[in-house]
């Protein structure tokens, strides 16, 4: 059957194959709708004019394979993203996380960082940041590194801004930047808590344990399968009673894990671990 | 044998997608997946509105859930829709498109991809080029194109840009539109 759709889907099997076995990171269980897409766009920004073209270049050019890589991770990420989701955090969590003397939270997949800074500012306004180790954790080190640059370009900050008050920000979002130029920098103090690792949640296992694990809009570009394995591996790392944030439209009801669980927030998808 | 309609529509969109909907019978038995450019903050007035107003069952696309006949879904705020093989959606929260996200163009070449020649795809009022190349891509695939006639829309790039990019099979009004999808389901039924 010499069917054209048939030969583009061999290519993309080989291509995840070849990526996994000589590079390690495996795409295989990712949605294999978004990967298409991925390859798509990668495909035209390297005028390839085939799968199996952009495999030999990926193979053999080890910046090729970074920018495949980030193509990959999807580093499009905002500051407040969701702001009623951080506004429940605030209302119903950060009164519980504040009866603990100390706090391990992970924010996996944090991609370039916006999101691990939205929350450490957040738990400094509510004096929760000194009592804190931040996890922020990504499979993508070219992400890593900007997260703990924490650099970002002046642009998005009015919406970033706007964002900050309508999740119930406490004071005023430029305390927390220095604006230079065409960027800002975010306050040094806020990074001291944080550390960021590499961590794939596809190959990597639990590696501390946690009162909250906040990993939003990353599960919806697994399957069913990696979700369900990913779920588990946060289940093993939280604490009975801890506090698990994804994003708004992903859920954990269709997993094995699910009846471990009582939403907090059906909403915001925010769920707390029972006690068995 | 239509399996799926796919429709855009950016400004002007809420009314112009309830007056196609209307006459559309309940038991018009094929899935209808809507993008309509919103704000990433719009709560889900839109569903509830169109819930009132036409016949269908209208919900917000969840991630991974079957796509099944006779249900409209629209794209939540903030995501772009994708659809799988195996007729489940998928959801990204990566970069926009067209400077949208949800993007018409991303949801049409995902559906031409999997649907085929078994697609129509709609493209409405608005004032930017989305869907212009999904809609091109979903001809390619041997899908139906139809656009709104532009003078009829209330913002009349988007329309324009369709039908220079993608050549539709039909350019109609809302309510011939309708009229042509009752048609269509019924010959195929």
């Amino acid at each position: 059957m010499h069917d054209k759709d048939n030969r583009e889907k061999i290519e993309i099997d080989l291509l995840i194959e070849a990526v996994r076995r000589y590079y390690g990171y495996d795409f295989s269980n990712y949605s294999k709708a978004h990967i298409k897409r991925r390859m798509a766009v990668f495909l035209a920004k390297h005028r390839y004019e085939s799968i199996s073209e952009m495999q030999h270049h990926v193979l053999h050019n080890s910046n090729v394979f970074e920018d495949f890589l980030n193509n990959f991770s999807i580093n499009v990420t905002e500051m407040y993203r969701d702001p009623d989701f951080y506004k429940e955090f605030r209302e119903k969590v950060i009164p519980i996380l504040n009866t603990y003397p100390y706090l391990k939270i992970w924010i996996a997949g944090c991609a370039t960082g916006e999101e691990v800074y939205s929350f450490a500012i957040m738990l400094q306004e509510e004096s929760l940041l000194e009592r804190s180790t931040i996890y922020a954790t990504d499979f993508n080190s070219n992400a890593l590194q900007k997260a703990s640059r924490a650099i970002y370009s002046i642009d998005n900050i009015k919406s970033y801004t706007t964002n900050y008050q309508k999740s119930g920000g406490k004071y005023s979002f430029s305390d927390y930047y220095m604006a230079n130029y065409n960027s800002v920098i975010i306050d040094k103090s806020l990074k001291k808590n944080i550390v960021f690792a590499e961590h794939n949640l596809v190959t990597d296992s639990v590696f501390t344990e946690t009162n909250l694990i906040v990993c939003r809009n990353v599960l919806i570009y697994f399957d069913r399968e990696l979700q369900d394995k990913v779920l588990s591996l946060f289940n093993s790392s939280l604490i009975t009673g801890g506090f698990l944030a994804l994003g708004t439209k992903e859920t954990l009801q269709f997993s094995a894990v699910n009846s471990n669980y009582s939403a907090v927030s059906k909403e915001n998808k925010i769920y707390k671990k029972n006690s068995i | 044998m239509y399996k799926a309609i796919v429709i855009g529509a950016s400004a002007g969109g809420l009314y112009a997608i309830r007056d196609l909907l209307k006459p559309l019978p309940a038991e018009f038995n094929i899935p209808i997946i809507i993008v309509q450019h919103l704000s990433p903050h719009s709560d889900n007035y839109m569903i509830e509105f169109l819930n009132k107003t036409t016949n269908l069952k209208v919900k917000e696309v969840d991630e991974k859930e079957k796509i099944k006949s006779g249900q409209v879904y629209i794209a939540p705020p903030n995501y772009h829709v994708l659809i799988e093989d195996n007729e489940t959606f998928s959801l990204s929260a990566d970069e926009k498109v067209n400077y949208s996200r949800p993007s018409i163009d991303v949801l049409f070449y995902s559906a031409a991809d999997v649907y085929k020649k078994n697609l129509i795809g709609i493209v409405l009022t608005g004032a930017n080029d989305d869907g212009a190349r999904g809609l091109f891509e979903i001809r390619k695939s041997g899908g139906l194109g139809i656009v709104q006639t532009p003078a009829t829309a209330e913002a009349s790039q988007m329309p324009n840009a369709a039908i220079l990019e993608a050549n539709p099979d039909h350019i109609l009004n809302i309510s011939d539109i309708s009229k042509l999808l009752k048609q269509i389901i019924k010959e195929q039924n």
